[in-house]
């Protein structure tokens, strides 16, 4: 037990000496969660808008206010002139112009019916898609505050509701990917560095002729990773509940005895890669290439999985982050229980376990 | 039995493409500091990391204070000390903290076996909370050293111990083991320097794998068979050229100032050789008989 605590009182002084390292290890959670939160989220914020008026009456004005107060939404400038439209596309920062003809309020109240045109800079499909739907959701949301005000016959609209992400907000979709995202990366390329680089610097030389148990040494290289990984999930955590307003709709303590899972599978993982090379650099580089773009390609939260080809799907299933995936979702948005998620968490203490024995095995108790 | 005992040990590498070891046997006696001398490449890690059950043999069988380096690999590890020929400690903890790391790797502490290491740990106690990739060659050495005795052991093996350190340091490293041995200590240890050898109790002279004489420094030095010379002249790189086309000359080796040659046959006589010489036009010359180091004997084996 001494030579245990020893064992792992050492590794904590080679994790905190090695400045890069742990930059890297508490810096690119915060930056992932922040990039992935704020710069590559789906969602459009304040996308520059022109509106050119006609009409300028109260109809005009009050939909304009609307579409002002979104945070979608910069209204730009309000022109009665069609001719700048164009060149507003060409200036480039204008995303979007809605044009309300003459008499647009005088046709709304004696026909029932007034036209209003947007035209979206579609040089970017998905965001004049996006842009055009927030416009139109503004535009249809005017509507019915003024039928339900009026006597006029009652149309029906078809409602549409996004179910868990009524804003369509990107965070809710991305924080479960980026915790799974992290996790793996920090614990599998952490900790696969880590007896490589004993092998390297011939220290692993001296410790196989000592008493040693080599399980010890892999556990205890392991569990430096394993609680600076817990630090690292609640700094996720707490960011993205503050910064990004995700919520946690589940159990939190469930969140934390699955992710400790997901982590010890990493670990498992990244203990492996380290048994079974013999250069840092390869090991570094099979973490990166074997872990981060399957990783980042099969769990779901950048490419639907239900599109791919059967194969991928299939492929997808060994990758452990997928299951994680679903875990959290589950219980941050959906806030289901362990009855829900108990066939993932199976699979996920599975994966752990069959890969924390190979990885046992593959450990050398010589030098060859 | 004597405590380290090598029967007929075979090492290959590359699918026995490459012949490490050949067929080597020796032992080395109970508190015996006995040298493995031989050039880089010679074999004498891969025969080190077999006798520290690192490696398993091809074949041939090797025991190590009465155990078995294949089948009794555990007992083997909790009482010998390794040191090996490159840097082997944690560069990024310091002097105090790898001593203290190793001791509990092998469920001992400092203090217990302080006085085994006092002499050498004194002089590096000024930088005890220095990082150990910051100490100088021969500091490294010398905690390295603490670290392999810091669990008292019966055999110590010490792989190119003063490769890479300076002269100074070196001499200082061989007072130790030499203290080391009074401790009752058996020491294996391995060096390419030949002036080195000399300080061993018993040496084994070894080539390309294979061993080429195992015995005193003294005893390895009478068995040298010839008369040996060294000769001198004004122009050493001609004098070579002329003694290395003269028949009667059996070898010719630059060692410092001198050439040391020995002769073909005996009829050449210092008088008729100097003669020869200078009908060569060298001149300065100097001739005179010598009692051979352990290096020419080595260099006399190897051309054998």
């Amino acid at each position: 037990m001494k030579q245990f605590l020893s064992f792992v009182k050492k590794e904590f002084f080679h994790v905190f000496r090695d400045k890069k390292s742990l930059l890297m290890l508490f810096g690119m959670p915060i930056v992932q969660i922040l990039l992935f939160g704020f710069a590559l989220t789906n969602e459009i914020k304040n996308a520059k808008i022109v509106i050119c008026d006609y009409s300028n009456d109260a109809a005009t004005q009050q939909i304009i206010n609307k579409l002002e107060a979104s945070k979608s939404f910069e209204v730009q400038r309000v022109v009665s002139d069609h001719f700048q439209i164009e060149n507003s596309f060409k200036s480039g920062d204008i995303k979007l112009v809605i044009i309300f003809p003459e008499n647009f309020n005088r046709d709304l109240l004696h026909l029932n019916s007034a036209q209003v045109q947007i035209i979206a800079d579609a040089s970017d499909p998905n965001a004049a898609n996006t842009l055009t739907g927030y416009a139109t959701n503004i535009i249809r949301s005017y509507q019915q505050e003024l039928r339900s005000n009026s006597s006029a016959p009652i149309q029906i609209v078809p409602e549409v509701r996004m179910l868990y992400n009524p804003q369509l907000k990107g965070a809710t979709n991305f924080v479960p990917g980026v915790m799974a995202l992290v996790l793996m990366l920090v614990c599998v390329l952490m900790t696969s560095v880590s007896i490589v680089r004993e092998k390297e610097r011939g220290t692993m030389e001296v410790l196989l002729v000592s008493p040693i148990n080599p399980v010890l040494v892999i556990i205890a290289k392991a569990i430096p990773y394993l609680l600076l990984s817990v630090i690292n999930l609640v700094v996720i955590i707490l960011m993205s509940v503050t910064l990004l307003d995700m919520p946690v709709n589940g159990n939190i303590v469930l969140l934390f005895v699955e992710s400790i899972l997901f982590i010890i599978t990493a670990l498992a993982l990244g203990l492996l890669i380290s048994n079974s090379v013999e250069s840092q650099q390869s090991a570094m580089l099979i973490s990166m290439m074997g872990m981060l773009v399957p990783t980042m390609l099969f769990t779901g939260f950048m490419f639907p999985i239900e599109n791919m080809p059967v194969a991928l799907q299939l492929i997808s299933n060994i990758i452990p982050a997928k299951w994680y995936y679903i875990i959290v979702k589950s219980i941050m948005i959906k806030g289901l229980g362990l009855a829900s998620v108990w066939k993932e968490t199976l699979i996920l203490t599975i994966m752990a376990a069959v890969i924390l024995v190979i990885s046992f095995k593959k450990f050398k108790i010589r030098l060859e | 039995m004597a405590d380290v005992v090598l029967n007929n040990i075979v090492k290959t590498y590359n699918k026995g493409e490459v012949k490490a070891v050949n067929d080597v046997s020796f032992e080395v006696r109970k508190g015996e500091l006995f040298g493995l001398i031989g050039a880089d490449g010679a074999g004498k890690t891969s025969i080190f990391r077999i006798l520290t059950t690192l490696l398993l043999p091809d074949s041939g069988t090797a025991y190590v204070d009465g155990c078995d380096v294949v089948k009794d690999y555990k007992t083997i590890r909790k009482k010998v000390g390794y040191m090996p020929g490159k840097f082997s400690l944690y560069q990024d903890l310091s002097v105090e903290e790898n001593l203290h790391f190793f001791a509990t790797v092998f469920d001992t502490t400092v203090a217990e076996n302080y006085d085994l290491i006092k002499d050498i740990y004194v002089q590096l106690e000024p930088f005890k909370t220095r990082r150990a990739g910051k100490l100088s060659g021969g500091m490294k050495q010398k905690l390295a050293l603490c670290c392999a005795l810091i669990h008292r052991p019966n055999v110590l093996f010490l792989d190119e111990p003063t490769t890479g350190v300076d002269v100074v340091s070196r001499k200082e490293f061989w007072e130790m083991l030499k203290g080391l041995k009074q401790q009752g200590i058996t020491i294996l240890v391995s060096t390419p320097y030949m002036d080195e050898a000399t300080l061993c109790e018993r040496i084994a002279l070894i080539q390309s794998g294979s061993m080429m004489m195992i015995d005193t420094p003294d005893q390895i030095i009478k068995k040298f068979p010839d008369k040996l010379y060294a000769v001198k002249a004004n122009n050493m790189i001609r004098l070579q050229t002329e003694l290395r086309n003269n028949s009667q000359i059996k070898s010719c080796y630059s060692f410092g100032d001198y050439h040391h040659i020995t002769m073909e046959n005996e009829q050449l006589t210092i008088d008729n050789l100097r003669a020869s010489l200078q009908n060569e036009g060298l001149y300065n010359l100097e001739v005179k008989e010598i009692t051979p180091t352990i290096e020419d004997c080595f260099m006399s084996l190897m051309n054998r």
